[in-house]
């Protein structure tokens, strides 16, 4: 390149050598850009760089960062606290009289599971839905975080003055309670009511057996409730008494009731039942013979059997009872024929019909052997004459004080609005109640009682029975146990720990004479959880007028009512809606009717056909219900079994102020109820008008279609009579054509079979010991962290449990299109069968899965990886069992859920999450693990200690919950286990498919050969031939 | 030795010369965007827009947007799925097995209907990543890449694995074919551009020089492509079948899918080919290209694979009944008679009695009649998919779980968004893609008569 010569000017500025431009011209940045930061105001460009730069660095790091999660290590650890080792108290459920044995398990601290008592005489070691359930109440955030007067917080230095004073010059106090089986706190109620003038201790019940008090007080002379003994029974007749399900003690009941329903080869026998009944109810669906009949008839059909088996007995009979009921006569001659084996129960409230049956089971000698008076019953001491009483005087302003003790009647007495009118009145009102519940609310002291985990205290169910609970957590708000504040209030110094002891060495430690050191029979007694001292059954003497009684309920009841009549029940889920706040019993699927989240008008079929109501898919219309003026608007559910000119409503809903999850669901059935008579009458015969209004509505189940079509493959069922001819009675065998034979479809496979060299784990499940009482349900949630998903989601068919319990009807005997079998019988046979996932040697869920999620395990178990889970559903779609469930949502953490699933929400309500099962997330597919959790745990155990696991170390949530023991779980490797002695599996053998000898067993859908762990018993129905 | 029988009538008529259609193809893409193009443009965005509201909400608050529920795992998203893959079909079937078979006819449309597969099996391909719950990790985890997570590896027995190997393979042999296909027009509409136009079709069109080396590399190419994609025809519907003949559901567990599934998706695909070329050839004046000859033979391959769907409809009531199996005789009964018999009697009266109207000479001619049968046609083979998946999942073997299906509004909407992904790229496509193949449609100019018919 040529040299160039040319210059080239920085501007005109240049070349003409402006002054300005030569000073400047020699500096790199003209001085107007700060880049020393001489400058004094501001900052600096450097400054901004560094700013900017510092901000976008901090910014991009804290963007990275995660939260940080403090797990903070115990300095001192507490001695017995281990993490992730469970620590079980046992300790008793009660809640009126609601009572179960149980044992608390914890982890670090925090109670989780609730478990049976196995110990306890009374519930063995069974449990109900509720019970269950209640460990979620105690971190129920609705609880009353400390005293409140008049609505606002307080505290309780405050309160205990301004309580004790006031009452001291309120005049006429009243305490007002639900039955309380506890000894020492009716003695610190009494030093209470003692304190103040001798105030008068009314009880009473929201599910009331003042009955059965009364009939006892009049047959016996004592008002008691007898002890029932279903198991010793061959034959038993109830009139509308739901003793599986809400009657009285029903875990108790159930477990006797399984026992005698248990058959084998060996003992071909089950005992009988027959029910006569309006609704169909949970005990109704199990009996073999179950006759609709109105609840204005049931007092006559009682002295039809009461005639009926005098008659035959050279006793008088008496007048009236001139009906005719099906299968009536056949009871009587059953009962006859089982004297003495035999048991009569009604769930009637009216007295006069409980003196007939006392003497029904007097006639067939049942007295002392299964209705035992001679060892009376605590679970229900409520007076309803009284608590009427008390209600008036309370409306009439005759009452200055009043103190509720953990009651609520304002919402669960027949006249709670009395109550509620009525409170005002009185100079003061205090209420113990654990939440600003509807009676609470009204009264001016509220002196919040612990949950029963974190209390003290002591029980006498049964004469003769104690047990005692202990706190399994530290209070977790700012209450007081009642009995403390009772004490406090009387001006006692003990506190009721100190007192519960004092009393227990008064007693009963004096009494016995196994041990002279108190602390060594209190330390036992807590640690049993129950202590008895034996007594034996005696019959006690009638002395009624059975005349008398009859002629009353001649009077009282009729055989041609054409008006509708109204019968009120229980839900064995919700019960008497104390503990209607808890999702879990919100969600838990009605074993009869399969509704959750509601109350429904129960009409039959035959109504819902006059009057052209057609249900489906849950969608049906509401109907006004009045009676007397009272109107509630309720939706209707077509109920087959429901007597005809009936109708059924369910208690425990129509909360108000139970909290977010209860309020608002259903309708308050209370007030319906009739107390005109002198006690609470939940059949309400007359003046009950029913009106279908234009609105339409849906009610969420989680079963829609309700017969079985016939599938022999699903159900196999046979009667008692063709069971003792054939053991394989009513076994469908499928036969798959191969090579010239039909052969069984497990000998043809596309698989090589796994081989289990170590367990081998499966399940027996008896569907006829199982009654479908739905505790294993609550209990597999609560074990397994399963979701609570909210009424619109159980609409959308998306509940998430891991176990269901299928509920069939038969459909009517002559059915036989398709559109036939889809229709139940009017008054339908009923089956249950527990469904979840079956473990299938050959998983059809296993070979879909793309990314190989779900595996088998080596142990027979069908594994499943949430994390590795994309969820495409396949699995889902090819288990022909539909036990697998799909997170459609994320439900934990998410504010559209937080009012349902509480438990994977708020901060107190996570506190009952199982640590050792993951919480799923969005978009994986989850299913019954058969609490692989538990095997785990169980195997660790036994290999730290240098054993083998023994039978019966291990035990499935549901199997352990079942009050029947109708779910057996065990290894069917283990030539010892029960479950293989149950299956009849002779042969050792290491492979997947054993050769079950046990006629009864059987897999569902065997012919498609997906090879179920999980095998069911025939149902055998005790009939004499099979009818619809 | 290549005879041409002088009854045969032309393939192209108008008397066209080569000249003449260079400039008919090209000039839909050199022209400026007519108004009609533009309001069909924007409405497919407007679609596209709006689906994929119902996407995002699907894709952020989960599949529970979704009307499906325990028993009913796969609705829409399925069905849609195997609708997409079955259109796709047509567009392999003319390109390739009609290439092999020398159908010359196929040149005016083949390659709008490979463009059809590709946007078809884009829109398809969605919906196995969509449909799961993880999508942000299903998407890489369901393929068989090495990683560090551990012994983990796919499960080579699911069909879904099956599928997406199937998937995959044909959506990249489908985009090869097409765009080897594209390559000389792009170099012609190259050679008549300029400017920008110029640039960015000379990159597409990869250098091509048009020596009689590159044509005949072209050719073997083409013919190894067809080669490929022929088994492709049978294979890709066959293994979506798997899915559902795989498993033990009644009314899935069936032997006769894998044929049943590729008559079915032939069929869809050619009504859904002639719903776009009776269009296309009407807006850009395309009448001498795409013949109402060309109409007339997808007519007759439509009312061939309709029967073949027909019989395997029937077959498979047959052996339901013949199996003796009570759960699948009660699936099949279901469906005609079930909750969804509406779905099962739509499904029969579009794709098998209505096809045979296609044996009146008139009808098969008639462009509108051809038009509404195309759509009936289509409706018809969503109604299958949807009759396959929802009747027999919602009724299956435990009574207790038996549900209803009911789609949500995000079912409609997702659909909706594939609809609109469609369109807009297909209207992308007829506007900047040469639509008809020029350099092959050249070849046929001539050769069906002697004497250009003026």
């Amino acid at each position: 390149m040529t040299e160039n010569k040319k210059t080239y000017w920085k501007g005109l500025e240049q070349l003409t050598n402006d002054p300005e431009f030569v000073k400047n011209a020699e500096k790199e940045f003209p001085d107007y850009v700060p880049i020393n930061g001489g400058n004094e105001e501001g900052s600096s460009r450097r400054d901004f760089l560094k700013l900017m730069g510092f901000s976008l660095a901090a910014a991009s790091l804290a963007a990275c960062e995660a939260p940080v999660r403090k797990a903070i290590p115990y300095v001192n650890k507490p001695v017995d606290v281990n993490p992730s080792i469970p620590n079980y108290y046992a300790s008793t459920f009660s809640s009126g009289g609601d009572y179960a044995s149980i044992v608390v398990k914890t982890r670090e601290g925090r109670p989780i599971k609730i478990d049976g008592n196995e110990l306890s005489p009374i519930n063995k070691g069974g449990i109900s839905a509720i019970v269950e359930a209640s460990v979620l109440s105690l971190y129920d955030k609705q609880r009353l975080a400390g005293p409140h007067i008049n609505g606002a917080k307080s505290d309780w230095a405050t309160i205990d003055s301004e309580v004790k004073a006031k009452l001291a010059a309120a005049g006429t106090v009243k305490i007002v309670t639900n039955t309380v089986i506890s000894p020492s706190t009716e003695s610190v109620i009494q030093q209470f009511s003692a304190a103040f003038g001798g105030a008068e201790i009314i009880s009473y019940d929201p599910i009331s057996n003042y009955g059965i008090t009364k009939a006892a007080e009049t047959s016996y002379g004592t008002a008691v409730l007898p002890t029932y003994n279903f198991e010793k029974a061959s034959v038993i007749v109830s009139f509308g008494a739901d003793f599986l399900g809400t009657w009285i003690s029903p875990i108790e009941f159930a477990r006797q009731y399984g026992q005698g329903r248990k058959i084998s080869k060996e003992k071909p026998t089950m005992s009988r039942h027959f029910q006569f009944e309006s609704n169909l109810s949970l005990t109704g669906a199990n009996a073999d013979y179950r006759t609709p009949i109105k609840p204005s008839q049931s007092g006559l059909a009682i002295l039809a059997l009461y005639n009926a088996i005098a008659k035959q007995s050279g006793a008088a009979t008496v007048a009236g009872g001139a009906i005719e009921i099906t299968h009536l006569d056949k009871a009587a001659k059953e009962l006859l024929a089982n004297k003495g084996k035999s048991i009569v129960v009604s769930g009637s409230n009216d007295p006069n019909v409980q003196v007939i049956i006392n003497a029904i089971n007097d006639l067939l000698g049942n007295n002392g052997v299964t209705v035992d008076f001679s060892k009376p019953s605590y679970f229900r001491k409520g007076d309803d004459a009284k608590m009427n009483q008390f209600v008036a005087d309370l409306k009439a302003g005759r009452i200055g004080g009043v103190v509720f003790y953990n009651c609520n009647p304002v919402y669960d007495f027949v006249k709670g609005a009395e109550v509620a009118e009525g409170i005002a009145k009185a100079k003061v009102s205090v209420a113990t109640n654990i939440a600003m519940d509807e009676t609470a609310s009204l009264v001016q002291y509220v002196a919040p009682d612990h949950h029963y985990l974190e209390s003290w205290n002591d029980f006498n169910p049964r004469k003769g029975e104690y047990s005692l609970s202990q706190p399994a957590i530290s209070p977790l708000f700012d209450s007081r146990q009642a009995q403390d504040t009772f004490l406090v209030w009387a001006g006692a110094t003990t506190n009721y720990y100190d007192f519960l002891q004092k009393n227990w060495n008064s007693t009963l430690f004096t009494a016995q004479s196994e041990t002279s050191n108190f602390q060594e029979f209190w330390d036992r007694s807590l640690f049993n959880g129950v202590y008895s001292v034996p007594s034996e059954s005696a019959p006690v003497a009638n002395i009624s007028d059975v005349a008398l009684a009859a002629s009353s309920v001649a009077k009282a009841y009729k055989s041609d009512n054409t008006a509708t009549e109204l019968s009120i029940y229980t839900k064995v889920g919700i019960g008497n809606g104390t503990f209607a706040n808890n999702p879990w019993l919100q969600e838990m699927s009605d074993p009869i009717s399969k509704a959750t989240w509601d109350n429904y008008l129960t009409v039959s079929q035959q109504w819902a056909n006059e009057n052209s109501l057609k249900m489906y898919e849950g969608e049906t219309k509401k109907a006004k219900v009045t009676i007397g003026g009272k109107t509630l608007v309720v939706p209707i559910l077509v109920q087959p079994g429901q007597a005809q000119g009936t109708v059924g409503l369910a208690l425990g809903y129509g909360r108000t102020k139970a909290g977010r999850v209860a309020d608002g669901v259903g309708v308050n059935a209370y007030e319906l109820a009739d107390s005109s008579k002198g006690f609470t009458n939940f059949d309400v015969t007359e003046g009950v008008s029913i009106e279908i209004t234009a609105d339409t509505y849906k009610i969420a189940q989680t079963q829609t279609h309700q017969t079985y079509m016939g599938r022999e493959f699903v159900i196999q069922e046979a009667t008692l009579g063709e069971y003792k001819e054939n053991a394989s009675a009513g076994r469908y065998h499928p036969k798959v054509y191969k090579e010239g034979e039909f052969v069984k479809p497990s000998k043809i496979s596309l698989w090589k079979g796994h081989k289990y060299s170590q367990h081998h784990w499966g399940l027996a499940i008896d569907m006829n010991s199982c009654i479908g009482c739905g505790a294993c349900t609550i209990a597999c949630q609560v074990e397994n962290n399963v979701a609570v998903v909210g009424k619109q989601e159980v609409l959308n068919r998306r509940e998430m449990a891991w176990i269901r319990i299928d509920r069939y009807y038969s459909s009517p005997a002559d059915a036989t299109s398709n559109k036939e079998l889809e229709v139940a019988a009017d008054n339908p046979e009923v089956t249950f069968q527990p469904m979840m996932c079956q473990h299938c040697n050959n998983a059809p869920c296993e070979t879909v899965c793309p990314v190989a999620a779900t595996t088998h395990s080596s142990e027979g178990l069908n594994q499943m990886t949430y994390n590795r889970c994309i969820g495409t559903r396949y699995c889902a779609n090819n288990c022909p069992y539909k036990v697998r469930r799909f997170n459609w949502f994320k439900y934990h953490d998410n504010k559209d859920f937080a009012a349902v699933n509480v438990a994977q929400n708020d901060d107190m309500g996570k506190m009952v999450l199982n640590p050792d099962v993951t919480v799923r997330a969005r978009g994986v597919i989850e299913k019954c693990s058969m609490c692989v959790q538990r095997i785990q745990a169980g195997k660790l155990t036994a290999k730290r200690e240098g054993r083998k696991v023994n039978d019966g170390e291990i035990n499935v949530a549901c199997a352990s919950a079942c009050p029947t023991t109708a779910i057996v779980f065990g290894d069917m490797n283990d030539t010892n286990s029960k479950i293989t002695q149950m299956l009849k599996i002779q042969e050792e053998t290491i492979s997947a498919i054993k050769e079950v000898n046990e006629e009864r067993a059987y897999h569902v859908l065997e012919e498609i050969n997906v090879s179920p762990n999980v095998w069911y018993f025939t149902k055998i129905r005790n009939k004499d031939k099979s009818e619809a | 030795m290549h005879v041409t029988s002088s009854v045969r009538e032309p393939l192209i008529t108008g008397g066209k010369t080569l000249k003449d259609v260079t400039h008919d193809i090209s000039r839909q893409v050199e022209a400026k965007p007519s108004l009609g193009w533009l309001l069909a443009f924007l409405f497919s965005v407007g679609v596209l827009l709006l689906g994929s509201i119902a996407l995002v909400a699907t894709l952020w608050e989960g599949i529970g947007m979704w009307g499906l529920n325990k028993t009913v795992g796969w609705a829409w998203d399925i069905t849609n799925f195997v609708w997409w893959v079955g259109i796709g079909h047509a567009g392999t079937l003319i390109s390739a097995v009609l290439l092999l078979f020398r159908q010359k006819w196929r040149m005016a449309i083949n390659r709008a209907a490979e463009a059809m597969t590709i946007f078809a099996v884009i829109c398809a391909a969605m919906f196995p990543v969509i449909h799961m719950g993880r999508p942000w990790l299903g998407a890489y985890w369901a393929l068989p890449l090495p990683n560090t997570f551990g012994s983990l590896w796919v499960n080579f027995n699911s069909p879904l694995l099956w599928d997406v190997f199937a998937i995959s393979t044909y959506f990249a042999v489908s985009l090869v074919f097409w765009y080897i296909g594209l390559i000389p027009d792009f170099a012609t509409i190259r050679d008549r551009a300029s400017g920008i136009r110029k640039t960015i079709y000379g990159a597409l069109s990869f250098g091509w020089d048009g020596a009689a080396k590159t044509w005949s590399r072209y050719e073997s190419v083409a013919l190894i492509l067809a080669g490929l994609a022929t088994p492709l025809v049978l294979s890709v519907h066959t293994i979506v079948s798997f899915d559902f003949a795989t498993s033990v559901i009644p009314g899935w567990h069936t032997t006769i899918f894998p044929p049943y599934f590729v008559a079915g998706a032939i069929f869809s695909g050619f009504a859904m080919v002639l719903t776009l070329m009776i269009v296309t050839r009407k807006v850009f004046h395309l009448e001498d290209y795409i013949t109402i000859g060309h109409i007339e033979l997808m007519n007759i391959v439509i009312i061939i694979t309709g029967s073949i769907v027909g019989i395997a409809y029937i077959t498979e009531f047959f052996i339901a009944w013949y199996s003796g199996v009570a759960a699948e005789q009660y699936a099949f009964m279901n469906r005609m008679f079930g909750p969804y018999w509406w779905a099962y009697w739509s499904m029969m009266t579009c794709n098998v009695i209505s096809p045979q109207l296609f044996w009146f000479k008139k009808i098969r001619t008639s462009i509108v009649a051809t038009f509404i049968l195309s759509l009936v046609v289509n409706i018809g083979m969503w109604f299958e998919r949807f009759v396959i998946i929802v009747t027999s999942l919602h009724r299956d073997y435990l009574p207790s779980s038996w549900a209803m299906f009911y789609p949500t509004i995000s079912d409609i909407g997702v659909y909706l968004f594939t609809f609109g992904l469609f369109f807009t790229l297909f209207f992308l496509f007829a506007k900047f893609f040469p639509v008809v193949n020029m350099a092959e449609i050249k070849s046929i100019v001539k050769s069906s008569s002697e004497k250009v018919i003026k």
